[in-house]
């Protein structure tokens, strides 16, 4: 994928760390979450301006022991599938506060 | 003018539980004998109140019968629907309308929307959870349907004062969670004593071969209880604090899944 991918958390949610998992409640559904240690660093890396690819080089890929491929190609589902539930935006282009709006509006 | 005054009053109740008063005003002096029965000792003798609803009786042409319940939020007002009744509340106000038919189970289920409404910004909650009190100590019992409410309330010696068998209240008050009565009764079918105390425990109820009590861990414990928390609307801006309760209550309150046999032995473990 040559294609940059940006996640930022979505404000439409709820969340708490506890150990090294973090409970997260979207609004939509009041859907409960538990996010597993790799789930967590994504999403707390998850700002809108890093790209999806250093994120995993950079937290992901030097804390487990991970081909940076396949750790690309888990992030990338793992990142879609939170976006599905609402828990993480995506997009093309770094996103910032306005457009974050933006998003969570529509 | 006077006279007029007088006889709003006289078609008007007050209903205070958890130290939350709604007044319920109608023009139907049958339909307020029954709010009296329904409600005995949740009615308060006080004419002011922080919630107000007006209650309209009668076929709403509106109505979508058997229809489930909805719950939305839109130009200030929160807009609450189901088969038997349509009502609509605002916050800032805090008064509201209520159309349904002369029955107190419609007023019942929209007194407890507002009151989850109402609570969810202030640390609290309503719970599906038979509640009792025991030397000073609140106990909450949660479960779904069938895990055993009614049970451990009916199994209650005599020293415990029941809250409730079905919906607990609980808010947090001075730092502290207190447990209140409520008069939300399930098989049961008795309204909880008009009283409070502070919350000494949750435990998460199963029934099994013995009895026994095990600690939850935070995580689990935080879902459990978001499981059982009575919350109608899927609003955004009520997500937050709901999660933030529950998470604040599993910091202090210690939660435990108790697995019980029917009997009155279950009860030598709650003090």
């Amino acid at each position: 994928m040559n294609q940059k991918l940006y996640v930022a958390r979505s404000r439409r949610i709820a969340a708490r760390k506890l150990g090294d998992e973090m409970l997260v409640m979207a609004a939509e559904g009041s859907t409960l979450f538990t996010l597993n240690p790799t789930a967590t660093i994504l999403w707390q890396a998850a700002d809108g301006v890093t790209p999806l690819h250093e994120i995993v080089e950079r937290r992901i890929c030097s804390e487990f022991d991970v081909e940076a491929e396949e750790a690309m190609r888990d992030a990338e589902m793992l990142a879609q599938d939170l976006a599905r539930h609402g828990v993480l935006l995506l997009s093309d282009e770094p996103m910032i506060a306005a457009e974050l709006s933006q998003q969570e509006a529509r | 003018m006077t006279a007029l005054a007088e006889q709003i009053d006289a078609y008007g109740v007050v209903i205070a539980i958890g130290g939350l008063s709604m007044r319920v005003n109608t023009t139907d002096y049958h339909f307020l004998e029954i709010l009296q029965s329904r409600f005995a000792g949740y009615i308060s003798p006080e004419s002011c109140s922080d919630v107000e609803f007006d209650v309209q009786l009668g076929p709403d042409p509106l109505a979508k019968p058997g229809s489930d319940l909805s719950v939305t939020h839109g130009a200030g007002r929160w807009f609450m629907q189901r088969g038997d009744f349509r009502a609509e509340w605002d916050p800032a106000t805090r008064r509201g309308t209520i159309r349904q038919e002369a029955t107190p189970y419609s007023l019942d289920t929209a007194l407890r929307i507002v009151h989850t409404l109402v609570l969810a910004r202030q640390n609290g909650f309503l719970l599906h959870a038979a509640s009792a009190i025991r030397n000073g100590k609140a106990f909450l019992f949660s479960g779904v349907s069938g895990a055993g409410k009614t049970t451990i309330s009916r199994l209650a010696p005599p020293d415990v004062s029941l809250l409730s068998d079905e919906i607990s209240y609980v808010r947090k008050r001075n730092g502290k969670y207190l447990a209140f009565g409520t008069p939300f009764a399930g098989e049961l079918a008795k309204a909880g004593e008009n009283t409070s105390a502070p919350v000494s425990a949750l435990y998460l109820l199963h029934q099994g071969p013995e009895n026994r009590v095990e600690p939850l861990g935070a995580a689990d414990a935080i879902r459990q209880l978001l499981t059982n928390i009575l919350f109608f609307a899927q609003d955004r801006e009520l997500v937050q604090p709901v999660f933030q309760t529950a998470c604040d209550f599993v910091d202090g309150i210690p939660v435990y899944r108790l697995t019980f046999v029917p009997d009155a032995r279950v009860w030598e473990m709650i003090r």
